[in-house]
């Protein structure tokens, strides 16, 4: 499965790279630096998405007490992490030339790194903690208790009064961009998304070797007769 | 097509460090990312290898 996604992955990413930077026209007021976009919106999207389902799969795991649910969730929490710090960098990268700063401390920006800090701290939590069943728990609860940082970050710029801008896409209005630019994030999200499947299943894979080591089917592995 | 020539893509109208830094500095995660996972995979493979034939070796 791991190949389908990553090849879906490569395609669509190729498909978005190609609108946004070659097709999509140049913006009228922020000329060629709002092709940051197709990188920023996308992974900002993908940071809050894949925290949700690290807390389901978290929660999963609490409830029904299923191995597997746990390390689906301890898999998804660093490829999350790594999507919150490329969110922070190029919101940054993308901040400098049009707010005349790199950093803020508004509410939408505020609220993105206390997520990077949450998917640390499950990391952290987790690798602190020896017996895996009790890291887990420990990191289930955690999660579960950070989701509410989600709504946060995405109403951040409608409860407060954010220097960040509204939402770039509504599923209630019209699109206000040019339609090449849309499908371009568009693709770039869905790219994201599959690199995100694909990353979360290898590393699902790696965890499970490791911990099962001791069971007699993993032995039994084509992958171990050299 | 926006860009009359090579020098120009590149250029991004002036914006090339902020454009070219949040793409590249992705591609660079995400490159470094699966690196990590396939060495990861690696290790847990030769370690399950040399505990299956200490086993081995252990039986006989």
């Amino acid at each position: 499965m791991i190949p389908w996604f990553a090849a879906l992955a490569a395609g669509l990413g190729a498909a978005g790279l190609w609108l946004g930077l070659l097709v999509a026209p140049t913006d009228a007021q922020q000329h060629d630096a709002y092709r940051i976009i197709f990188v920023h919106v996308a992974v900002s999207w993908m940071s809050m998405f894949v925290y949700v389902v690290m807390a389901g799969w978290a929660g999963l795991g609490l409830i029904l007490n299923t191995r597997l649910s746990s390390m689906m969730a301890t898999a998804l929490a660093p490829t999350g992490a790594m999507f919150a710090f490329l969110s922070l960098w190029t919101g940054s990268l993308w901040g400098k030339p049009t707010w005349g700063t790199w950093w803020i401390w508004d509410a939408r920006l505020t609220s993105e790194l206390i997520l990077l800090f949450l998917y640390l701290g499950f990391i952290a939590l987790q690798a602190a903690i020896d017996d895996p069943r009790r890291a887990d728990k420990a990191g289930a609860v955690l999660a579960l208790v950070g989701v509410v940082n989600v709504p946060i970050i995405y109403f951040s710029v409608i409860w407060w009064n954010t220097l960040h801008q509204g939402a770039s896409v509504s599923l209630t209005k019209a699109p206000s961009m040019a339609i090449t630019m849309l499908w371009g994030m568009l693709l770039m999200a869905l790219s994201f998304w599959m690199y995100a499947i694909a990353a979360a299943l290898l590393r699902l894979r790696c965890i499970i070797l490791e911990r099962e080591r001791n069971n007699a089917w993993v032995a039994e592995l084509r992958e171990l007769t050299p | 097509m926006n860009w009359n020539s090579p020098e120009e893509f590149f250029a991004m109208g002036g914006y090339a460090l902020y454009v070219w830094g949040s793409f590249l500095m992705t591609a660079a995660a995400l490159t470094v990312e699966i690196t990590m996972l396939r060495l990861r995979r690696h290790k847990a493979i030769l370690a399950l290898r040399r505990e299956k034939s200490a086993r081995a070796q252990n039986a006989t």
